[in-house]
């Protein structure tokens, strides 16, 4: 099977390690990856903001950049839900644009669920060696998706599970979110470390580059050594332990 | 919703800094929007089929407001039919002026009022106070805000940014009381006092949560007795509402009393479910001798003939609020207008101007959260940035970020820009690092690193590193 890494814009310049480790496991699983090099970002910042005209231009050249590919992945649930819920409605008027972003957005898939629905992956086949819990970061809501991740996560061997209480309360990024309303931000990712201190696990699984650098960036400020981990390094074999 | 009157913005993000402030508050908000919305949460998963009842829900309201003429013409006949009253009021001071008008016309004095927050909408307690009517909130909460001269900052629960050691307080000052901060003790107080009122009342106001259109039935979902006492107990009884609160027929209460409990509170009913269809006939025992319904346009209309139409499915559960992390964060307050949260984000900008309360679409993270609690489906998260893209669209966007957007629209159809800008950006960001992070950052983006540091962005982009990937696949 052929399958084109989206690797999104957050993930190419801040986490490029949760790429590599796409492409690693995916190849276990017979997929080969290809990266369309023309690409960049999905236009989300600019959709989210109100910008939509620039937004539309960017969307366009993503189109056009993932034109041929069967399968479009990414590891991430908000650029994945950009493209296949908001790309047809950025171009509603425009038939032939139109065409083209529902066709993408039917091509495009958030990692875990491409895993889990598409390769019909069960188990996680993967170690570590820790107390493990995990965040459900909000876009897997407007992908449908619930507990697939969590349920991956939950049996990792050698690792323990601790559930995290309002694990499915947002962490707080939204994008310009995070400055716009930097107090309110402030406080959700502080609500959000509290809870993650109180599981007393080693490493925090979250599977969205944003909520990544705005966890990580919080725990780190705070002192607290617990590290925040995308699941594809941990189910590539990359991250085995604390 | 009078725009006459200059009101500066609203600044949401400094209101926001404020309540952050207040532990107190955070503490009071946390348990009870915690408490309500895994109740709600608990309740609807047990509920079969609740997905159904929704996109149901949905569906019955959509119909409503898609022949909404009908309904209100059917509606208004069918409350007369009934021995009731029907009055129109296109703005909130006109609906004030009518229930002045009744109470006048029958020299009626003391008016009690159950909880409404359409009469929190028209500012009905400052319009009569103001003209010499004596009016007491009967709803507990609405009781002890009154008394504290505070304002609700819920929908459903108005008193919740208050703990019950605060209450307490309030209770004591105000009436030189000596009472205990334990919850049943309080309101037996509270219900005593509010027993004179009702025993002096001469008219009751309520709000109403449904109106049916097939038999002009008043629906009135409550847990406190104050709302059923205020109907019947004083001789004149005002209804007040906004005119999307109908549906079609009595046949469709039960998808709205199934939803709306479970919604707002995590209880399969409310204590109370009152229905009212006119004043009491002749040979009844109880129920008033007058019904009046006062139906408000308020900026209603408006939202109706705007892509904004699905907010008016709005049975006001307060369900958004309560699992709203922004909500649960700064409180109803912050929010600087009648209905706060997720909801409010959007009613008070379009009903009360957009300049005014430009923020309010920005309020959010886009979580999502409000559009998974929502009864009726109002795609709460969709409407915040389409407001956004009519704010730009408007010329009402910041200028620097207008220009921001602009290049970096530019830079991002460019494979050379986007990587040169890359490249650009970790060098500008490198004085501001170490160690691979940044802990301050300057401008606009200081607001992120106040909070938590800044992981720069690494030495190897993923796009360096795809052809070294690629070629390890050959091997």
């Amino acid at each position: 099977m052929e399958a084109s890494l989206f690797i999104t814009c957050l993930g190419d310049l801040f986490e490029p390690s949760i790429g590599v480790a796409m492409v690693r496991l995916l190849r276990k699983h017979g997929v080969a990856l290809d990266f369309p090099e023309g690409q960049t970002c999905c236009g989300q910042p600019a959709f989210n903001t109100g910008n939509w005209d620039e937004a539309r231009l960017v969307a366009r050249r993503m189109m056009n950049v993932f034109e041929g590919s069967e399968y479009v992945v990414s590891p991430s649930a908000s650029c994945t839900a950009m493209v296949r819920e908001q790309f047809p409605v950025l171009f509603a008027n425009e038939a032939r644009e139109l065409e083209r972003a529902r066709s993408l957005a039917s091509r495009t898939y958030e990692f875990i669920e491409f895993l889990v629905k598409v390769l019909g992956v069960t188990e996680p086949n993967a170690r570590f060696d820790g107390t493990l819990t995990y965040h459900y970061t909000c876009h897997q809501r407007a992908l449908g998706l619930t507990e697939e991740a969590e349920n991956l996560v939950r049996r990792i061997e050698g690792a323990t599970y601790v559930p995290l209480e309002r694990k499915e309360q947002c962490c707080g990024f939204g994008g310009a979110f995070a400055v716009k309303v930097s107090d309110v931000s402030g406080s959700m990712v502080n609500d959000k470390v509290d809870c993650i201190i109180r599981t007393g696990a080693d490493a925090v699984v979250v599977n969205d580059t944003g909520c990544i650098m705005n966890i990580g960036g919080a725990l780190r400020r705070r002192n607290v050594p617990i590290r925040v981990v995308h699941l594809a390094r941990i189910l590539a074999g990359e991250v085995t332990h604390p | 919703m009078s725009r006459a009157t200059y009101k500066p913005v609203w600044d949401f993000p400094a209101a926001a800094r404020e309540a952050l402030r207040d532990k107190t508050l955070r503490e009071a908000l946390l348990r009870a929007t915690g408490k309500f919305d895994e109740g709600r949460r608990a309740l609807m998963s047990q509920l079969p089929r609740s997905e159904d009842l929704r996109r149901a829900a949905m569906l019955i309201k959509d119909d409503v407001l898609a022949n909404l003429d009908t309904y209100l013409r059917r509606f208004s006949e069918r409350v007369e039919a009934a021995g009731g009253t029907v009055y129109w009021a296109a703005t909130g001071d006109e609906a004030n002026e009518i229930i002045a008008q009744i109470a006048r016309s029958r020299a009626i004095q003391n008016i009690v009022k159950s909880k409404s927050m359409v009469s929190e909408e028209t500012k009905l307690n400052a319009y009569l106070l103001e003209r010499g009517f004596h009016v007491v909130e009967s709803d507990l909460g609405e009781f002890i805000l009154q008394v504290a001269s505070d304002r609700p900052s819920h929908i459903v629960v108005p008193v919740v940014h208050r703990t019950k050691e605060q209450i307490a307080d309030i209770l004591n000052r105000a009436f030189n009381a000596n009472l205990s901060v334990e919850p049943t003790e309080m309101t037996r107080f509270a219900r005593e006092k509010l027993r004179d009122e009702f025993a002096r009342a001469d008219m009751g106001i309520t709000g109403c949560n449904f109106g049916c259109a097939d038999t002009g039935t008043i629906v009135q979902v409550t847990n406190e007795g104050n709302g059923r006492l205020t109907t019947t107990w004083p001789r004149v009884h005002v209804v007040l509402m906004g005119i999307e609160k109908l549906i079609p027929s009595m046949n469709d209460l039960p998808v709205f009393l199934k939803l709306l409990a479970r919604s707002a509170t995590g209880q399969a009913m409310t204590v109370y479910t009152n229905l009212i269809t006119g004043p009491r006939r002749s040979g009844e025992g109880d129920g008033a001798q007058e019904l009046h319904v006062v139906l408000l346009d308020g900026g209603r209309t408006e939202v109706l003939g705007s892509p904004y139409r699905e907010l008016l499915r709005c049975i006001r559960c307060g369900a958004c609020l309560n699992t709203c992390p922004v909500y649960r964060s700064v409180g109803g307050h912050t929010y600087g207008s009648t209905y706060p949260g997720p909801i409010g984000s959007l009613l008070t900008p379009l009903c009360e101007g957009r300049k005014r309360f430009r923020d309010l679409p920005h309020a959010s993270s886009l979580c999502g959260a409000c559009y998974d609690a929502c009864p009726v489906k109002i795609n709460i998260p969709q409407m915040l940035v389409e407001m956004r893209r009519d704010q730009v669209r408007d010329g009402e966007a910041k200028l620097g970020e207008r220009l921001l957007f602009k290049l970096w629209s530019v830079g991002m159809r460019s494979k050379l820009l986007y990587r040169l800008g890359a490249q650009f950006m970790r060098w500008g960001l490198t004085p501001w690092a170490k160690g691979g992070w940044a802990r301050k950052l300057p401008g606009p983006f200081g607001g992120w690193t106040e909070y938590r540091d800044f992981g720069m962005p690494k030495k190897d982009p993923f796009h360096k590193q795809w052809k070294r990937l690629r070629d390890e696949e050959a091997e």
